[in-house]
């Protein structure tokens, strides 16, 4: 079903800036995207996750620096994935929005009914597929951004804060998922708020503030022994300024 | 026709002159509404996507476009028509071709305009999905248009509206002749100046119960679409 090869990996960013105006978002980053467990960035709001995401995506080019997927620059997403935090969903039905994604993956029409029926089961959203997808729950529309995500059979999928305001039962099934997303080859870089999360899903952890790489590593070593004052104050839950 | 039917008479006795006319009013004001919505709404939504120089001044143009006096229209298409004018060989002057022209031009920057605006205020909402997914142009197009399909229902309408309730710029191009070009509005203002007004008023009346109809139309097809509204 995905593809567990993984010809966009890895993914580096050497030095990159980007800035809006005179604000600096990213300052400097240069990190490596691994194949493996899911790399998890945390940070406090403003720190850069989300621009990360989106730059390591390929949907903004930085000022200045460099980014590869698989050693090339070449930017096209055509094997990424990203589920935005709050994803939209398109003015039709759960199936038909599961229909567009596949037929602008290219996927023969042919196939695309059958693939629909994979991608609601993987996301649970089977008996719902009829439903505007409009009218989802905040759970259930994370679910089907994941499963419109999946249609692509993306090497590397990223994911900006795919529990934030969810409740528990949701965010335990958004987990999942994620976890066996992970578990067939694709590559989860995602953000979150919740360090809990960061501990049950990753197998790197990045901490970013103010758009510099503050420290990164092993999650179990990082979220356990940070080695920096500045991720020892953020993991107690200290304000960060 | 007889001289002293009430406008009711001719309504519910099917007048057979009456009902011509009807069918023709409706004839040329759908042609006009659907011919000018081909080429009004993909454009409205390519300007909509669109960032090119002057792009303002483009949308301040249609927009102003949408208050074009019909008799502005009405001259500009009878002299393209008229046997001196460029368009002079094709005979298309005083026919129901020349009506249907005459109000696609009236009726297309009411659809682009409202179009446009639909349609950008979608893309703000789905630019970053089709980014991520990495969504065509044309097919962003397309997709746009068919996820607005609910509110360009009320553009059409509006469109239609205009078309339907349009007098000075048909009776140029027109002539207003008797059992060719005349439509339920000509026929009003022409039996009006006459004094007929039985016949003036059961057109009227058809006007009127059309325009409702399709407001009703289109208010339940909205009403349908509203469950595929963000919330």
């Amino acid at each position: 079903m995905m593809q567990t090869s993984a010809p966009q990996l890895p993914i580096v960013l050497e030095d990159v800036h980007v800035a809006s105006g005179s604000t600096r978002i990213l300052d400097g980053i240069s990190l490596q995207f691994d194949a493996g467990a899911p790399t998890v960035l945390i940070g406090p709001n403003g720190s850069g996750k989300t621009t990360l995401l989106r730059t390591a995506m390929g949907l903004i080019r930085p000022d200045r620096g460099r980014i590869s997927w698989g050693g090339s620059e070449d930017a096209s997403v055509a094997r990424r994935a990203l589920v935005f935090q709050r994803p939209v969903m398109l003015r039709r039905s759960v199936a038909d929005n599961l229909r567009y994604a596949l037929a602008v993956a290219g996927v023969a029409r042919a196939r695309r009914g059958a693939r629909i029926d994979e991608l609601l089961a993987l996301v649970g959203l089977t008996a719902i597929a009829d439903r505007p997808a409009p009218r989802l729950s905040g759970g259930e529309r994370q679910r089907l951004a994941l499963a419109r995500a999946l249609a692509r059979e993306p090497a590397v999928l990223f994911l900006d804060e795919p529990t934030a305001s969810l409740d528990p039962a949701a965010t335990m099934a958004i987990e999942e998922l994620v976890r066996n997303v992970g578990a067939s080859g694709v590559k989860v870089v995602m953000t979150t708020h919740d360090l809990g999360e960061a501990a049950r899903l990753a197998g790197e952890v990045v901490l970013l503030h103010r758009g510099r790489v503050v420290e990164s590593g092993p999650a179990q070593q990082l979220l356990g022994h940070p080695a920096t004052e500045e991720a020892r104050r953020f993991m107690a839950g200290q304000l960060l300024i | 026709m007889t001289p002293d039917a009430t406008a009711l008479d001719l309504v519910l006795g099917g007048d057979p002159a009456l009902y011509a006319i009807v069918r023709l009013s409706l004839i040329v004001s759908l042609s006009a509404t659907a011919l000018a919505a081909l080429v009004g709404a993909p454009l409205g939504a390519l300007i909509a996507l669109s960032r090119f120089p002057g792009r303002q001044a483009v949308v301040v143009a249609l927009n102003a476009m949408m208050g074009l006096p019909p008799v502005v229209a009405g001259l500009a298409i009878y002299l393209l028509l008229s046997r001196s004018g460029p368009l002079g060989s094709l005979g298309l002057l005083f026919t129901p071709q020349a009506m249907v022209i005459t109000q696609m031009l009236l009726v297309l920057p009411i659809i682009a305009a409202l179009t446009r605006q639909t349609v950008e205020d979608l893309w703000m909402e789905y630019r970053d999905e089709f980014a991520a997914m990495n969504v065509g142009p044309l097919r962003r197009v397309g997709t746009l248009l068919w996820d607005a399909r609910f509110s360009m229902v009320t553009t059409l309408l509006a469109g239609f509206g205009r078309a339907a309730a349009e007098v000075g710029s048909i009776i140029i191009v027109g002539g207003n002749i008797e059992g060719h070009t005349r439509t339920m509005t000509t026929s009003i203002a022409l039996e009006t100046s006459k004094g007929n007004l039985p016949l003036a008023m059961g057109l009227g009346l058809v006007l009127i119960t059309i325009v409702l109809l399709v407001n009703v139309a289109a208010w339940t097809v909205r009403q349908a679409g509203s469950k595929f509204e963000q919330r």
